[in-house]
């Protein structure tokens, strides 16, 4: 894996890193930034959102809704229990049941998306440096091209007090 | 401010994980001894069947339904409270949160344990679950037992994925620091993770779904355990009041399990750097008004049934208030009502002592009226000739016992494992956070402006 960062202490230098990238020519996607605690008040935290989890979530609470319904009226038809004096399919208490049901998907549905989207059990190696745990943020690109390299690496060491590093 | 500054709360939280006192093993195993003394009964009770415990016609449901109940009760010390307070950005929440969501997965699964001790042949549980059996018969999805298997099973599922989410980025953190076998188990457990701004968007956006999706869930679970007892014509059981009755008892037993479990932290694991009084003031707050609460809603209950008078309500009025269930019936009173509002009232005795009083009072407190809903109701029921009364065998007492046993070690276990304080959103907490730019600062104004 060939790679080009810059570990920085403050999350200011990091994001003036970022903008050295950008603007030394390399594509938003191409910047890797890795922290240990998100920084949601700099711009280089608000790109690559991921896949939008809500829209799973409603697609889990619908399959739960789906799955609920034909978990309880469709099987309380196939298998008939009188109970006194209710209904066969009695839709009161199979509420409970599909709501369950429906929140569950619903749980189920986010936390597969994340785990999906979040590219988490991923196999391929990729651009980390364990020096993040001590509270560094790594801005780089992985897999650059060698013509922008010396660029990148201006651009990283303009930034501000901070170390930069390639692997090759 | 530097950020590597803040590796000293990351070595503070740690810590636990890499050094254990001769304490530490000497508790767990007392503790383990005991859960095995509760294993034991619960094995002597299969063996020689339901008759050993108290449990007889009328009163079927004795200290296990109670502890079931209860212990359902504490599990919503954890999630709903921190789903809550995650929704709502409270800032002090965050050394709280983790200790409170570990509270929840490991009662949920102490209660949920019950209603198989109490089906006497356990091994006959899988006749609940929903699959097309030989004997033609499918579960009855009108039985609010039925209610109980989805409701906890959704509670346990979204608790232990809402309580392991965040987990994640500190599992890479012991990973990094880590060695050996060590580095092998963390670096399995942290699935990979690194930090990318997409990987940290998607948690919180995910964390923040979930907070949402768990609060309805925690409260129909406790609703559904209500309706165990709701939907049945027993006397004092079929109301109405039930389900929010239930659900305040539960959060009120839950913080005060909470504050105890805060309290017993900070002290053996020396955190208190991290769980301020002010967590403690706070929690205590919401325990007061949680007390203030319950009793709101055991006055409406009372006042209900004694006005309407009904002569088989009645019966177990009485029996609770003057009868032979009365010392339990005003002790619970007492602990739930009176100690909380005479300490948490007054900021001079809301301390971390008189914290700790009110809230072991009230565990006593609702684990009694958890057996007053439960037994005297049984023991009254609206015929007289069916009138008995319950009291529990060793077994039963060796088995309660050992449940609080069993959370004690778990809890014990747990926190040498995990940063029972999740560290990245301490270090989060200690962000700077710059000034509103003026243009935000009238992107505001706008918002608030009054719209015809």
């Amino acid at each position: 894996m060939k790679a080009i960062y810059g570990l920085y202490d403050d999350p200011d230098v990091a994001q003036r890193a970022f903008d050295g990238l950008r603007k030394a020519g390399a594509a938003d996607a191409d910047i890797v930034v890795i922290s240990s605690e998100p920084f949601e008040e700099h711009a280089f935290s608000h790109r690559q959102k991921g896949a939008p989890l809500h829209l799973a979530a409603m697609c889990g609470g619908l399959a739960g809704v789906v799955g609920g319904y034909l978990l309880t009226s469709v099987t309380q038809r196939a298998w008939p229990l009188k109970t006194s004096g209710m209904p066969i399919v009695a839709n009161w208490p199979n509420i409970i049941v599909i709501f369950e049901l429906t929140m569950l998907g619903a749980i189920l549905a986010t936390v597969g998306t994340l785990l999906i989207s979040a590219r988490l059990f991923r196999r391929v190696p990729a651009l980390y440096d364990t020096e993040v745990t001590n509270g560094y943020i790594l801005v780089g690109v992985q897999a650059p091209a060698s013509a922008s390299t010396p660029q990148f690496a201006s651009a990283l060491e303009a930034a501000g007090q901070g170390r930069v590093k390639t692997i090759d | 401010m530097s950020r590597t500054r803040n590796n000293p709360l990351a070595d503070d939280l740690v810590r636990p994980l890499y050094h254990t006192s001769v304490w530490f093993y000497g508790v767990a195993l007392a503790l383990a001894t005991v859960v095995l003394c509760g294993a034991a009964a619960w094995a002597y009770q299969i063996w020689y069947g339901i008759g050993v415990a108290g449990i007889n016609w009328p009163v079927f449901w004795g200290f296990f339904l109670t502890n079931f109940v209860f212990w359902i009760g504490i599990s919503h010390a954890g999630t709903l409270i921190s789903a809550i307070l995650r929704l709502v950005n409270a800032r002090w929440r965050r050394p709280v949160t983790r200790c409170a969501e570990v509270i929840t997965v490991f009662s949920l699964m102490i209660g949920a344990m019950f209603p198989l001790i109490h089906l006497g042949k356990p091994w006959l549980f899988f006749w609940l679950a929903p699959y097309p059996s030989s004997r033609e018969l499918w579960p009855n999805f009108r039985s609010p037992l039925v209610w109980d298997f989805f409701a906890i099973n959704t509670y346990l599922t979204g608790s232990l994925l809402f309580l392991l989410l965040p987990m994640i980025p500190d599992f890479a953190l012991i990973r990094d620091r880590s060695t050996g076998w060590r580095k092998r188990i963390y670096g399995t457990l942290a699935l990979g993770w690194r930090g990318t701004t997409k990987q940290w968007h998607q948690l919180e956006a995910g964390m923040q779904i979930m907070a949402v999706a768990i609060i309805p869930v925690a409260v129909s679970v406790h609703s559904i355990v209500s309706f165990d007892f709701s939907m049945a014509t027993v006397p004092m059981w079929h109301s109405t009041i039930f389900g929010p009755y239930f659900v305040a008892g539960a959060i009120f037993s839950g913080i005060a399990a909470l504050i105890i479990a805060m309290a017993v932290l900070r002290r053996t694991l020396h955190l208190e750097a991290y769980l301020h009084p002010v967590h403690f003031d706070n929690l205590s707050k919401l325990l007061l008004l949680m007390s203030l609460l319950w009793g709101y809603f055991v006055f409406s209950e009372r006042l209900t049934v004694w006005y309407g008078n009904e002569p088989s309500e009645m019966a177990v009025f009485w029996a609770t208030q003057r009868g032979a269930y009365a010392p339990l019936y005003w002790t619970m009173v007492v602990c739930n009502f009176v100690i909380p509002l005479t300490i948490l009232s007054f900021k001079r005795l809301r301390k971390l002592p008189g914290i700790l009083v009110a809230s072991c009072g009230v565990l006593v407190g609702m684990w009694l009226e958890r057996f007053l809903i439960i037994v005297p109701s049984l023991a009254h029921k609206q015929l007289p000739y069916s009138w008995g009364h319950y009291s529990p065998r060793p077994t039963e007492i060796l088995i309660m016992i050992a449940t609080f046993a069993a959370m004690t070690l778990l809890y014990m276990l747990f926190s040498k494992f995990v940063p029972i304080i999740a560290i990245w959103e301490m270090k989060v907490g200690n962000q700077r956070h710059p000034p509103v730019p003026v243009a935000d600062e009238d992107e505001m104004a706008e918002l608030w402006k009054a719209r015809p």
